[in-house]
């Protein structure tokens, strides 16, 4: 698998796979019965359980030719319901870093920033022929740019949009709190050489 | 915007930096880890490459899984022995303490600090779960984190946070006895309402607040969370400095010395401006107990379940959830009604002095026909020196249960749990539906004098109707 996401995140590329249906809540995505559990690293597997159960092998999860894909197209409201972290985290470890589809649960769409995963929208019958061209031939490579906002693959190639800030943070790196409050690392230094309660509480200079 | 006050100081003296978003990134002084919120926290940093900036400034413990009848590893719940073996695994590797079962200093892990004298003013404090509030009692500003706030504390020893308003709780006069911290915050809780405290830090002061002992503070501040404020606090003084001397991680000898001029610097100004105060007449509060559903549906121990025409329109769809789930009729005396389960423990109510207060009803009498009643200490330093006192023998003879220390039935992460339809009466903080471990099984919140009024009669029972006998 690629690694997770990291650093600025321009475009996102791979082959892409649908999850067809509106509404898909984030207990489809993720079963309750997974959450309770010491790390997230089992969730991939776990990513729409129980949709995949009651397929038997026809959920495009699970379809040979969808294996490996990066870039999840949705519908309408997608990851709506709990605001669980591990919807996404399940999706990211099955191997998605990028959706695109017709709207977003809130939630959702920031529990994805946080990790990196841009949710991107267009039209809703633009989102269908997306889905068809995708269905077409799975093998195709494609291009989600963050800087263009165009979803493409050779010769075609559909309007995507973001709003301005999730975009910018995306395209930055800013998104990645961790690595934000890491960049201050020199401050926080500086800051613990005069903290009173970790100098013997000789007064802060 | 507050100026002044014990909030404005500490926030500014840990303010690291603006970050881009208008956040601000805020020093983490103590980060407390427990085994439910920072395994996923510590996978995270691996995923990343990442390490722990400060392991000597992150404490752990083990306290909501733990069962509290034995405690003999491995675990009869496999889940929760791989919870508390994979905590085991993080702090070792990345050498931070863990006060383990049988260490001494194990226990609910806003017990453990404050005791440990890990806890002290002018410090922010945070871990992975919302009673954090409690550690404000010592004048620290304290807040409980989600777990992927948990994996920044780790990685930087820091987190983004916007500031918050201050409100001072303003408590005149003086409680009366019988009534203690307990029926004070949820009295402030019912007034305010569960979300009244959202957005604002619970600066709580005044004559009342001044003599309550760092126990009883640590009651309030715990429950500030339960009243939607994030974090609560009392500003430092003579009590606080007197509990914290000697402790195991207080300072000592020059610098206690330094550190009591400096901690008496950090206490509000007389002149600091607040977003908003409230002022409550602490004699006028009576022993509260929760009827409902939420620890804002409260009541004197004289009063009636509330009529819905009586409640604020905004109020009354939740009160008929409450009606319902919890089988109770508007005109009810909130006395008198029967309880099955007795539970006396939790962060909000488990330490020694509780114990002796519910002690010293139960001394002497006995836990009614058909109830079941049981104290879980707070930490095994609670559990040692109530054991010392002989307080495990008066709960004993009384026909109580005395447990290991836990976290217990305060929720249902342990076998402590109701069943069915259970009614208990619990000195803890959450009276949600399910909260206790059963889907349909209820809570009724009130003090651990007051829980074990309850255990002797078997229904809610004013404790100050019961006569003392502390020293017998
Ligand atoms: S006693 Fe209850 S509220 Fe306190 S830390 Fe444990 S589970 Fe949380």
């Amino acid at each position: 698998m690629a690694d997770f996401p990291s650093g600025p995140i321009q475009r996102v590329e791979g082959r892409a796979l649908v999850v067809a249906g509106e509404d898909i809540d984030t207990d489809r995505i993720i079963p309750a019965r997974f959450l309770k559990c010491v790390s997230f690293d089992a969730l991939g597997e776990q990513a729409f359980a129980d949709d995949r159960k009651e397929l038997e092998g026809a959920h495009p999860f699970d379809q040979p030719q969808f294996q490996g894909a990066s870039i999840l197209v949705v519908n309408g409201n997608f990851g709506c319901g709990s605001s669980r972290e591990h919807a996404p985290q399940a999706l990211m470890r099955w191997g998605i870093r990028a959706v695109v589809g017709v709207s977003f649960a809130e939630i959702f769409f920031g529990n994805c920033l946080a990790l990196g995963i841009p949710c991107t929208t267009a039209a809703p019958d633009q989102v269908l022929s997306i889905q068809a061209a995708i269905q077409a031939d799975p093998s195709r490579a494609w291009t989600l740019d963050l800087e263009v906002m165009k979803f493409s693959a050779e010769g075609e190639s559909w309007t995507v949009s973001l709003a301005d800030g999730p975009g910018e943070m995306l395209r930055s790196g800013r998104w990645d709190a961790t690595s934000q409050l890491l960049a201050n690392g020199p401050q926080v230094d500086a800051l613990m050489e005069h903290m009173p309660y970790l100098n013997g509480f000789r007064p802060a200079i | 915007m507050s100026s002044g006050t014990l909030y404005d100081k500490v926030w500014d003296l840990h303010r690291v930096t603006d970050l881009p978003g208008g956040s601000t990134q805020l020093f983490v002084g103590l980060h407390l880890i427990h085994e439910v919120t920072s395994p996923q926290a510590f996978a995270a940093l691996r995923d990343k490459g990442l390490t722990v900036r400060c392991p000597e400034r992150t404490v752990a413990t083990v306290d909501h899984i733990v069962p509290t009848i034995s405690q003999q590893r491995p675990f009869e719940d496999p889940l929760a022995e791989e919870m508390l073996s994979t905590l085991e695994r993080n702090c070792a590797e990345h050498g931070i303490v863990l006060n383990g079962l049988g260490s001494g200093r194990q226990g609910i892990v806003h017990v453990i600090a404050p005791e440990l004298g890990l806890t002290q003013p002018g410090m922010t404090v945070a871990c992975g779960d919302s009673h954090t509030s409690t550690h404000g009692a010592f004048g620290a500003i304290a807040f409980g984190i989600g777990t992927s706030q948990v994996r920044d504390v780790l990685a930087s020893q820091s987190l983004a946070m916007n500031k918050l308003k201050v409100r001072r709780i303003q408590v005149n006069g003086q409680l009366t006895e019988g009534v203690s911290a307990k029926d004070l915050v949820l009295h402030v809780i019912r007034t305010l309402g569960v979300k009244g405290g959202v957005g604002y830090a619970y600066e709580f002061a005044g004559p009342a607040i001044e003599v309550l002992s760092m126990e009883e503070r640590m009651t309030l501040c715990n429950m500030a969370i339960e009243g939607g404020a994030r974090c609560g606090y009392v500003n430092p003084d003579q009590i606080t400095f007197d509990y914290l001397n000697g402790r195991v991680h207080a300072p000592s000898g020059d610098d206690w010395d330094r550190a009591v001029t400096w901690w008496s610097s950090l206490a509000s100004d007389a002149d600091a401006v607040v977003d908003d105060e409230v002022v409550f007449d602490a004699s006028a509060i009576a022993p509260t107990v929760t009827w409902g559903i939420t620890p804002g549906q409260g009541l004197g121990i004289d009063e009636s379940i509330p009529m819905p025409e009586s409640l604020e329109v905004g109020e009354r769809p939740m009160a008929e959830e409450a009606y319902k789930y919890m089988d109770l009729q508007p005109g009810t005396p909130i006395a008198g009604v029967p309880v099955d389960v007795c539970f006396i423990g939790s962060c909000t109510n488990g330490r020694l002095s509780d114990l002796r207060a519910a002690a010293a009803v139960a001394r002497g009498r006995q836990v009614a026909d058909g109830i079941r009643a049981f104290v879980v200490p707070g930490s095994e330093q609670v559990a040692k020196a109530a054991e010392e006192e002989g307080l495990d023998q008066v709960f004993r003879a009384a026909g109580f249960e005395w447990r290991e220390p836990g976290c217990s039935m305060c929720l249902a992460m342990n076998p402590d749990r109701l069943e069915g339809r259970q009614i208990s009466a619990s000195s803890s903080n959450r009276n949600f539906k399910g909260r206790q471990g059963s889907a349909s099984g209820r809570t009724l919140l009130m003090s651990p004098a007051m829980v074990a009024a309850a255990a002797v009669h078997g229904r809610v029972t004013d404790v100050r109707s019961l006569s003392l006998q502390p020293d017998l």
